[in-house]
């Protein structure tokens, strides 16, 4: 009997046509490499030490020295920059993971066992009704500025976006009959949300954690950037456009770099998020 | 024990099984008190159109929907009153294969997980002998064995439903039921699961209750039959007396609405007048009365009782003794008008 | 018009007959990506005047895309990329609808050549009432008031056999059930008198109580109307039923064409037979004893239409298969009159 063999095997190969084909999801999976290893491996990469004062080098342009300029404190602006990615980077993941684990509990519940779902979608209604920045300044106001405050800040914020979406695909998923094949089998429950449930739907939180994460980093930088967000001494993408606001005009290379760090970053996630959605949803339709 | 020494013995028996149904404001029974047997080794079909409830019957057995009322005695014990631990069990002893082999397969999962997870869920097997039960159901229902690291979507429609017939068998039921298994395959693979499912039974001895629409596949490969209209039996009994001598009037316009292959034989020409009645709105006295050629004003009146009119043949109509005598297929020279 | 009553003993009717459509090599391509699926690639079919042909297959036999390329229904990104399909006009004059313009096709469809569909669920607008839709339909093809056309639309629904007509015409499609639905449909596809209906698996969907009163609607209008009809059906039963002539379609071809009889009586290619024998018959498939016969299925499955072998599309999965079959596609040869097959081996069969 002859198997009809619908797709190839080779998950590598796979990947890479994958990138060859689309290139948005390619150049922003590259964009976000690069951000992500330039920050993650600072020490690497940082040409000079980021909290080294050199009142004599204050305020330099980009340029061959310092590529990217020094600030007030004559301290390197790239060596800066890569080095409050990191944090800036750390609390956009944090946030993301926060968001992501109550939010699929909370939307597993919701969505598998009914009589929860009244109680628990009325819980995330409440959450949405926020606006997130407000939501965070409240927060942030109320338990006083730091990086752990600024994360649970936003990680509540982004939970009942993605609670949202896992309530609303485990909706679909449970009526599908491999679920109901599973129940017949006498597969426990927690079974079958982990490995049924779950595991279909990761495609699914993926894409959307890529666009929670690329929130955060905003929101982070915006609210440090009101005074609300990490205090002033760490640095983050949001702190040194901040401490270089009043530079504007003179130094314009202490906003725009930082900045620009901010921009790429998002853009490569939103690219990434994207690419994601588009590649796996038409498949997850085809699978389903 | 070989499945020869039991036969003919009753493996399940339902009894005026009731599932009641929420529609907004309306209540929809979408069955109102069904009864038949399954017989051990035997393979009964459940046939019926849009509204008889038949796979709502499929899905109460296995208690994957909650039945409103009635029983189901399996073994001498109620399924309907089985506490969840004691249900748990009882999924060894029944199984049930899904319509849609496009959707009843995990396809995040390979083929050897989908078997396993049955075989892991009742701790049959482990190790080396799992891995071989798995190859060994593969094979058994006329897959490679060595295909179990692939997934469901490298498999063809007919494919992934005889890997739903292996989890199925994973656990080693007794009791199969089969809702509707070959309905959305090709024709040409629908000859090929339904010999899967004659051998499966001559081999194992299975007892299977088949869930179909199609008079044709059920008169093929039914030993049992129960004709179902709007979530009531209005016939059941053997298929050589289902299909050789039907009793019932709906009986009859469901086997003369069934095309014949042949162009030269027709069957006697029985068309319904109307359409099926809404569930929510079921007419009184016998629910087939507002379509049936040999409705009375008696017929609206009462519902008809359950009378014997052979050995395991029932019938629900009041009329039963004054249709005129069954014709098998004619040879057709003429076209009838 | 067709006569009601003896069909001739030989089954081979006269070849004077008249032809509504003829469809000659017909290629339809869809593009998806980088790849081309070949859904119906040389096909060739004959639509008797007044008589039905059935166009029977499973999935991927192309016989759907075929019906949409004759109303030129096709996707964007679907192409016709070769074949004729004359057509008679009710004036007499021939049409190439391969070729015909946008303002000829939108004449022609609705006027002169209907079509109804699987899902009466979803082809009938939600949002209009039926009476509505019927009456636009007629509107659009003739200069008629609308109180005229109101009449008429209520005279299609009473030859539908639909109960209260006049009511009914202000209802709208979600209160009707399937079958009272596929009953509008097919209303609404009579309405300007057209020559030919193509019927796309009309029953499929439906119960099979409801399927049989539908067939003897179509047969008995047309015998009334005297039009031709073109059945897509992947059931044989229904073939058997409602068929004059018959087209058998495998991955994209037409592998077999006769009139009825002489296809279930004489199949002249080894799919024909193989589909024929893998539908259970009580009369064959029980043995003296009255025990059951295991059927007589096809191994294997249908090939993708995206990937499809050298030579003869049906060889892996023919038992008559040789060299020859694999290397070269056979063309369509005529074995008798109106009964032509595409098989090397066709004497074997």
């Amino acid at each position: 009997m002859a198997v009809s063999v619908a797709a190839r095997s080779t998950r590598t190969a796979g990947i890479a046509k994958i990138l060859r084909e689309r290139k948005p999801l390619a150049l922003g999976a590259a964009l976000l490499l690069i951000i992500v290893v330039l920050c993650v491996f600072a020490p690497l990469f940082a040409p000079y030490d980021p909290n080294k004062l050199s009142i004599a080098n204050r305020l330099i342009a980009p340029g061959a020295d310092h590529l990217f300029g020094t600030d007030e404190f004559g301290r390197d602006v790239f060596a800066r920059a890569i080095y409050a990615g990191r944090t800036s980077l750390m609390i956009g993941a944090a946030a993301t993971i926060f968001a992501s684990v109550i939010g699929i509990a909370l939307g597993l519940v919701a969505g598998f066992f009914r009589r929860t779902d009244v109680v628990i979608a009325r819980v995330i209604d409440a959450m949405m009704a926020f606006p997130d920045i407000l939501l965070a300044i409240a927060l942030v106001a109320a338990l006083g500025p730091s990086a752990a405050t600024v994360i649970v800040a936003l990680g509540i914020v982004y939970t009942p976006r993605l609670a949202r979406i896992v309530r609303a695909s485990t909706f679909v998923i449970r009526e599908l009959p491999y679920v109901e094949a599973a129940r017949a089998l006498g597969v426990p429950t927690w079974r079958i949300l982990y490995r049924h449930v779950l595991r279909n739907l990761l495609s699914v939180i993926m894409v959307q954690a890529t666009f929670i994460f690329a929130y955060a980093m905003l929101a982070e930088a915006s609210l440090t950037f009101l005074g609300v967000g990490v205090s002033p001494d760490i640095p983050t993408w949001g702190t040194m456009i901040s401490a270089g606001r009043q530079y504007v005009g003179q130094a314009d290379w202490m906003t725009v770099f930082p900045g620009l760090a901010i921009i790429l970053s998002v853009m490569s996630l939103q690219l990434v998020g994207d690419g994601l959605r588009d590649l796996l949803d038409p498949r997850l339709r085809k699978d389903l | 024990m070989s499945a020869t020494d039991r036969t003919n013995e009753t493996l399940l028996s339902v009894r005026n099984l009731v599932k009641t149904f929420h529609i907004g404001k309306g209540l929809v029974q979408a069955i109102a008190g069904v009864s038949f047997d399954v017989r051990r080794g035997r393979t009964t079909g459940i046939v019926g159109e849009s509204g008889s409830g038949k796979t709502t019957i499929g899905r109460c057995i296995m208690r994957l929907v909650e039945p409103s009322g009635g029983e189901a005695l399996f073994e001498g014990e109620d399924l309907f009153q089985a506490s969840n631990k004691r249900l748990r069990d009882l999924r060894k002893r029944l199984q049930f294969i899904f319509q849609d082999p496009y959707s009843s397969l995990n396809p995040k999962m390979k083929v050897a997980d989908i078997i396993g997870e049955a075989i892991d869920t009742h701790r049959i097997a482990k190790g080396g002998a799992r891995r071989q039960m798995i190859g060994d159901l593969l094979e058994r229902v006329g897959l490679d064995r060595d295909h179990d690291r692939r997934f469901p979507h490298e498999f063809s429609g007919g494919q992934r439903q005889r890997i739903g017939i292996a989890r199925a068998l994973a656990v080693q039921p007794d009791l199969i039921v089969a809702d509707e298994p070959i309905s959305a395959l090709d024709v040409s693979v629908q000859a090929q699961i339904l010999n899967l499912f004659q051998s499966l039974q001559t081999e194992l001895g299975l007892t299977v209750v088949f869930i179909s629409h199609d008079l044709t596949v059920v008169e093929y490969l039914c030993d049992d039959v129960v004709v179902l209209y709007l979530g009531r039996v209005m016939e059941s009994g053997r298929a050589e007396d289902i299909y050789g001598n039907p009793r019932h009037p709906y009986t009859r316009a469901l086997l003369s609405s069934s095309p014949l292959p042949d162009p030269e034989r027709r069957r006697e020409r029985i068309v319904l007048k109307g359409d099926i009645p809404s569930p929510l709105a079921p007419p009184s006295g016998c629910v087939f009365r507002t379509r049936c050629p040999a409705a009375i004003d008696a017929c609206a009146k009462t519902v008809p009782p359950i009378e014997e009119v052979g050995e395991h043949h029932t019938v629900a109509c009041i009329r039963h003794q004054d249709l005129p005598a069954w014709l098998p297929a004619q040879n057709q020279t003429k076209e009838i008008a | 018009m067709t006569q009601m009553n003896a069909e001739p003993m030989n089954p081979v009717p006269a070849s004077s007959d008249a032809v509504t459509l003829k469809v000659t090599g017909l290629r339809t391509h869809f593009r998806i990506g980088s790849t081309i699926a070949k859904a119906v690639d040389d096909v060739d079919l004959t639509v008797r005047q007044g008589k039905t042909l059935a166009v029977v297959g499973e999935s991927g036999s192309g016989k759907s895309v075929t019906s949409l390329s004759i109303m030129r229904l096709l996707a964007p990104s679907a192409r016709i990329i070769d074949g004729t399909m004359t057509f008679k006009r009710r004036d007499g004059s021939v049409v190439d609808l391969a070729r015909a313009n946008n303002r000829v096709m939108r004449k022609i469809r609705g006027g002169e050549i209907a079509m109804i569909f699987q899902e009466p669920m979803t082809s009938l607008n939600p949002l209009y009432t039926v009476g509505d839709q019927i009456i636009e339909m007629i509107r659009l093809h003739e200069t008629i008031s609308r109180a005229d056309a109101r009449s008429r639309a209520r005279r299609m629904l009473e030859l539908v056999e639909i109960a209260s007509p006049e009511q009914r015409l202000d209802d709208y499609p979600h209160s009707m059930s399937g079958g009272m639905r596929q009953r509008v449909m097919i209303a609404l596809a009579l309405a300007c008198d057209p020559f030919l209906l193509i019927a796309d698996e009309p029953t499929t969907a439906l119960d099979v109580t409801i399927q049989a009163q539908i067939l003897e609607l179509l047969r008995r209008l047309q015998h009334e109307m005297g039009m031709s009809i073109l059945f897509v059906t992947h059931n044989l039963g229904v073939v058997a039923e409602i068929a004059d002539d018959v087209a058998v379609m495998y991955a994209g071809k037409v592998v077999e064409q006769a009139p009825v009889r002489s296809l279930f009586k004489m199949p002249r290619h080894p799919y024909t037979k193989g589909l024929i024998a893998c539908i259970p018959d009580p009369a064959r498939d029980r043995d003296e004893t009255g025990r059951r016969r295991p059927l007589s299925p096809i191994p294997g499955s249908v090939p993708s239409v995206t990937n499809l072998p050298r030579g003869c599309a049906y060889a892996d999965r023919c038992p008559l298969t040789v060299d020859k079959c694999r290397v070269e596609s056979p063309p369509l040869i005529a074995v008798e009159t109106l009964h032509s097959t595409r098989c090397w081996r066709h004497e074997d069969v």
